[in-house]
């Protein structure tokens, strides 16, 4: 059943390249209480430009098929390709941009400072990181807070600044791992917005992470359901709505059925365990 | 009256951020004055039974009347029991030359003499004494903190020093210092090194542990996201500690160097003693002790503890500026 969903949904997106692919992919920890099966035998294609939401309870391997995107995790078994990378080598090569749940940012650099960090790890010239965190911070609506220290601003800009950190060396691929998790709903339905437009207008592939229906619905144009013990993926479902998503769009027939797929999905996976 | 109490009230609830900064300080001050008040009367309730029996000798000889009046008999009652047969020689505990407790302002008087009354360059200045022990105490707590520092790099990037060094270090630290000083000093001294250098050793050997300690669970307190964020952008260990880190640890590293200078200081004095009583505040404590100088015990004790109090406070004023400076205090 979850192999027909994938291959329906990758024959409908051939046109486009293949951006992260996920093939019979396993993931044990060993852990004192025996081993712990994050995933097993995931499949997974997402392509150039999509907005990709993982969704499922805690537990089902969600952020760790993130975590193995990014190479902070390696698969027992089966393979990733990044780019037509290893997770390594795309690392290597910049290929992706990591935005964590809490944002982390640096308490002794300004927003400034800590959103110019990867550049500076990466070489670029003073002047180029000077033009590229005026740029980033610009796109997340944050220009002016360049010499603000992280503490001074709220919950919400600090997660902005985050994003701008992972966007500032031109990655094209955005993974994100419940990035406003730990936001109250207003803050975050604003920042969603922001975030659809940004992606509209970077055109990066992003790989989100959540555990909200809303969020995944609103946000993504590919949905996956994946359910726990062993983490797998149970519903890969292709998003109907349009590219235009106003906030008001929650309230349309379309939207609460997909909702309600993704809901649908969530249980079965509930009722296998 | 009503009217007069609004008035007044008004002014008083809009206080400027000076006016509540300074009845702060009011406060803590009143607060540290009554400590202070409390443990100096304590001092000099104390003086009384403790000098009682020189007070009550030195009257004797004098021509005056003793309760009980054999010296067997007051050899065998305490130093209250004498007091409160004989409260009207109590005045004569507070001044005495040699006294078993010497009063708080005997210790003051001695210490006013000893600093401002003295050349710096007089071997009876404590101000010269006090700037010997404390160029080992500076030398010994430098040395001691960058090899603090270095090791703690060393144990927190490198797992075969993680496994060894540390039990050493702690082994280190229940050794009394009290007796392998000497042994420092003579070995040494065997090789030629005299003076300055042989104390600082001491002083390196107490201020390093609370550096290594603090400065591992510093260059340690990065959280794991903080760690795979600089692991995403293939950062080098070298980029890592520079740029996390070590800022990271800045607050480890104030809090352990207030320690580390204050064990420094204990150390330079411990080196002093068994060089002979030379020069230093080691020197006038041993050297008080020989010649039953209690006064000059007491006054380079609380020099001692003074020259303590303004390092760390030096130290606290050095970690408040760089961390405002960093942007970590708010």
């Amino acid at each position: 059943m979850m192999t027909q969903s994938e291959i329906g949904g990758a024959a409908a997106e051939a046109t486009k390249p293949a951006v992260i692919e996920a093939r019979d992919v396993s993931l044990t920890f060993e852990t004192n209480d025996g081993p712990v099966h994050a995933l097993r035998d995931v499949n997974l294609q997402i392509n150039k430009g999509e907005f990709v939401s993982f969704i499922g309870p805690s537990g089902c391997g969600k952020t760790t098929f993130l975590r193995a995107v990014a190479a902070l995790e390696h698969p027992t078994a089966g393979t990733f390709t990044v780019n037509g990378m290893r997770p390594d080598e795309a690392r290597q090569a910049r290929a992706y941009g990591y935005v964590f749940q809490a944002a982390g940012l640096y308490p002794w650099r300004t927003i400034g400072k800590n959103v110019s960090l990867p550049l500076e790890i990466m070489g670029y010239s003073k002047a180029e990181q000077e033009e590229r965190v005026a740029r980033v911070l610009d796109l997340v609506e944050l220009a002016g807070f360049e010499k603000k220290f992280p503490w001074q601003l709220s919950g919400g800009m600090q997660q902005r600044a985050s994003i701008a950190r992972a966007l500032a060396f031109d990655a094209d691929i955005l993974l994100m791992d419940e990035p406003f998790g730990a936001l109250d709903e207003i803050v975050r339905d604003h920042l969603n917005e922001q975030l659809l437009e940004l992606w509209k207008r970077t055109e990066k592939t992003i790989g989100f992470v959540t555990h909200s229906i809303p969020e995944a619905v609103y946000l993504s144009t590919k949905i996956v359901v994946m359910s726990p013990r062993p983490g797998r993926i149970t519903d890969v479902i292709d998003s109907p709505l349009p590219s235009d998503r106003p906030l008001e769009i929650r309230d349309t027939p379309e939207f609460i059925e997909v909702a309600h797929r993704v809901r649908e999905g969530l249980r079965a996976g509930h009722v296998d365990d | 009256m009503s009217d007069l109490s609004a008035s007044v009230a008004v002014p008083s609830m809009r206080r400027s951020h000076l006016q509540v900064k300074l009845l702060e300080w009011l406060r803590s001050g009143l607060a540290i004055l009554t400590v202070v008040i409390c443990l100096v009367g304590v001092w000099y309730l104390a003086v009384m039974p403790m000098n009682i029996h020189t007070a009550l000798t030195d009257a004797e000889r004098a021509g005056a009347v003793i309760q009980p009046e054999t010296a067997a008999a007051r050899r065998d009652l305490g130093g209250v029991g004498l007091l409160l047969n004989n409260f009207d020689h109590a005045g004569a505990t507070f001044n005495q030359d040699r006294p078993r407790l010497p009063s708080p302002h005997q210790v003051v008087e001695e210490l006013w003499d000893t600093t401002v009354g003295k050349r710096i360059t007089s071997k009876r200045s404590l101000v010269y004494h006090g700037w010997i022990t404390l160029s080992a105490t500076l030398l010994g707590f430098g040395i001691g903190t960058v090899a603090g520092i270095l090791l703690a790099i060393g144990i927190v990037h490198n797992r075969a020093m993680d496994m060894s060094v540390m039990p050493w270090a702690i082994a280190s630290q229940t050794i009394p210092i009290l007796a392998i000083a000497p042994m420092i000093i003579v070995v040494l001294n065997s090789i030629g090194m005299q003076g300055l250098v042989p104390k600082a050793m001491i002083s390196a050997y107490l201020s390093f542990f609370p550096v290594v300690v603090g400065m591992v669970a510093g260059l340690r307190s990065p959280e794991v996201s903080q760690l795979d964020l600089m692991h995403t952008y293939s950062a080098s260990r070298n980029q890592v500690f520079w740029r996390l880190r070590l800022p990271a640890s800045m607050p480890f590293l104030f809090t352990s160097l207030k320690v580390g200078i204050a064990a420094s200081l204990i150390g330079a004095i411990v080196g002093e003693l068994p060089t002979g009583a030379v020069e230093g505040l080691g020197a006038r404590l041993l050297a008080g002790s020989y010649y039953g100088q209690t006064i000059q015990i007491w006054s380079a004790l609380f020099g001692a503890a003074i020259l303590a109090a303004s390092m760390v406070a030096i130290i606290g004023w050095i970690q408040k500026l760089t961390l405002s400076r960093m942007g970590m205090l708010r």
